[in-house]
């Protein structure tokens, strides 16, 4: 019950943002320009369409990105409990640092990392 | 502080892990000419690994704090994955270097997509199965995609990505809403709360039984989910397919019985009544599909679809009896189905169209009468036909049904096993009673002859002394 003022907040923060959104459509003004049809890129005139094909390689560093990142995760905790967990608990990152290494040695021998 | 590991017990996993990515990291220096040495390299990984689980037979073992057992029942269910597996890769060389992709990450997707069952099969806890699911998911994934010059593989991997996706977010409801209700994730936990509350929240869990059943249904391919099934067998590598048909669905329905006839077996009446419609429909539906097909391959699809429907109905026997009855059918479906799609892997083409067609299969029997012998076999013993391994396997469903009462629904079964026999035999004329057309390129080299030699064996050997085995099951079961 301590909550419901919250609830009641949101209920009518999204109904006044639905309301002034909807009102936009019969009394807001339409302009049909050249610019304004075309998807919006930090003010630069599109080059391309985003509907186009993306270089495989953004991906790549992309992944490899997520999986270091989610590394990272893992470490900080261990690392602040690291005295009281002990000789086991290193031990154990050190079996999940090697998995991520093979795939790291993986990815670099298949050339993954190489931009051009 | 250690934690509670009995090392010994998961020697297979580990061996599968660390072995795995050696293999990885070696297959980087095998030359091109040698390249047959990794499908043999990833065969000996796996007998090491099935070696190692020999000493753990009758010496059941609870290991990481209750979350993972090591008992008969897994063990069992480990063998058949692992011989699926092996009988897969002895089809994959020839066939991947027909198509020019024979590379070490096959064989290392493959393993770890094994290491994930047996995680499956040994989970007592459901964050545990979830952690297996995914494992073998996001390998097979993987491998469904594995010829990425061909538009139907990739279509096939980008279906069961995304469907694959949706269904791990459904059975990840389920479990929250299991969790919520009883307060813990370990099945064995589940079962006494549930026994010391019986009236607990019953809509929420029905809810969350279905939400399971769904999640783990798509991995059955159980209709009305299997509509992934017949893209992804069709588009994905063959051997791929054949590992898939039988490695996720044996993996699926080790999880399905752990999880239902063990942890919610007091709540039978919620879920049986479900199951046993599932059941029905899945044969029947399955059955009525794969009569149309006249692409071989998407007909085996379908006939899994059916063969599905059968082993529920030993889910929905449940107890000892219905588990041991799905571990025998398990087991002998994995000879059956995999020398199945071997024999149409052998019949696979180069020039960018799969050699599935029924017309494929035309007067086989004039050209190459041996493969046309083992693909009649086969499809004896998927028919149900005695004295097979697929007879047995129905025969011990049907019968379980029969002794739990459960007349009308071993009469369904039998009726929908008759049926499936027109479309088996359907590819029997094309080989045997048509001329062939043109000139097929039939190719079995001496591995995949291996292969279907051990398919044959098996199917004979599971027809002829089926009693061992389903003894050897019953005794497995009857522990978990």
């Amino acid at each position: 019950m301590e909550y419901s003022g919250l609830l009641i907040f949101a209920l009518f923060a999204a109904g006044f943002a639905g309301l002034i959104w909807l009102l936009g459509v019969p009394f807001g003004p339409r302009v049909r320009l050249g610019y304004k049809e075309q998807p919006v890129e930090c003010g630069k005139t599109p080059f391309d369409l985003p509907s186009g094909r993306f270089d495989v390689k953004f991906y790549m560093v992309a992944i490899l990105f997520v999986v270091f990142d989610v590394e990272m995760m893992f470490l900080y905790p261990w690392a602040t409990l690291f005295r009281k967990l002990g000789l086991f608990a290193f031990a154990e990152m050190m079996v999940f640092l090697a998995v991520l290494g093979v795939g790291l040695a993986y990815a670099w021998r298949r050339g993954a990392l190489n931009w051009d | 502080m250690m934690p509670d590991i009995h090392y010994a017990a998961i020697l297979p996993e580990l061996c599968l892990v660390v072995f795995g990515l050696g293999h990885l990291m070696l297959s980087f220096t095998v030359r091109e000419e040698n390249k047959g040495s990794l499908a043999a390299m990833a065969i000996l990984i796996l007998a090491v690994a099935g070696a190692t689980m020999i000493p753990l037979w009758n010496h059941p073992v609870v290991t990481f704090a209750g979350s993972y057992a090591v008992d008969n029942f897994a063990l069992f269910f480990k063998w058949v994955f692992l011989l699926a597996a092996v009988l897969a890769i002895l089809h994959s060389g020839s066939y991947l270097r027909q198509e020019g992709m024979e590379h070490g990450e096959y064989y290392t997707l493959l393993l770890f997509a094994v290491l994930g069952m047996m995680v499956m099969a040994s989970a007592r806890d459901l964050m545990v199965v979830y952690v297996g699911l995914e494992l073998m998911s996001i390998t097979f994934y993987c491998l469904v995609g594995y010829l990425r010059g061909r538009l139907g593989s990739n279509e096939a991997a980008l279906k069961y990505f995304i469907l694959g996706a949706f269904s791990s977010a459904f059975l990840l409801y389920g479990f929250s809403l299991i969790y919520g209700i009883t307060g813990t994730t370990s099945i064995a936990g589940i079962h006494t709360f549930l026994a010391a509350h019986p009236e607990a929240m019953a809509a929420p869990l029905a809810l969350a039984i279905v939400m399971v059943i769904v999640g783990l249904g798509f991995k059955v391919s159980m209709v009305p989910f299997h509509f992934w099934s017949p893209d992804v067998y069709t588009g994905a590598p063959t051997p791929v397919t054949a590992f898939l048909s039988v490695g996720s669905e044996a993996a699926a329905f080790a999880a399905i019985l752990r999880i239902f006839v063990s942890g919610l077996s007091g709540q039978s009446e919620l879920w049986t009544g479900l199951v046993t419609a599932l059941a029905v429909i899945t044969m029947t539906v399955g059955n009525l599909m794969a009569i149309q097909q006249r692409d071989v391959k998407r007909m085996l699809a379908y006939s899994s679809v059916t063969h599905a429907g059968y082993i529920l109905v030993g889910v929905v026997v449940g107890g000892s009896v219905g588990s041991a009855t799905v571990m025998f059918y398990m087991l002998s479906y994995a000879f059956m189905n995999v020398g199945a799609f071997g024999v149409v892997a052998a019949l696979n083409r180069t020039d960018g169209r799969e050699g599935s067609n029924l017309d494929h299969f035309a007067g086989l029997a004039k050209l190459h009468p041996a493969l046309a012998a083992v693909m009649l076999m086969l499809m004896l013993s998927l028919a149900g036909i005695p004295p097979t391994a697929g007879f047995f396997g129905k025969f011990y469903i049907f019968m379980g049904a029969v002794k739990a009462n459960l007349i009308w629904l071993a009469i369904i079964g039998m009726l929908n096993s008759a049926v499936s026999a027109y479309y088996y035999l359907r590819v029997a004329v094309y080989m045997y009673m048509r001329e062939p057309e043109g000139e097929p390129q039939v190719m079995v080299p001496v591995s995949m002859r291996w292969s279907l030699a051990a398919s044959i064996i098996g199917i004979f050997g599971l027809g002829l002394f089926p009693d061992a085995v389903l003894a050897l099951a019953r005794a497995s079961a009857a522990a978990f």
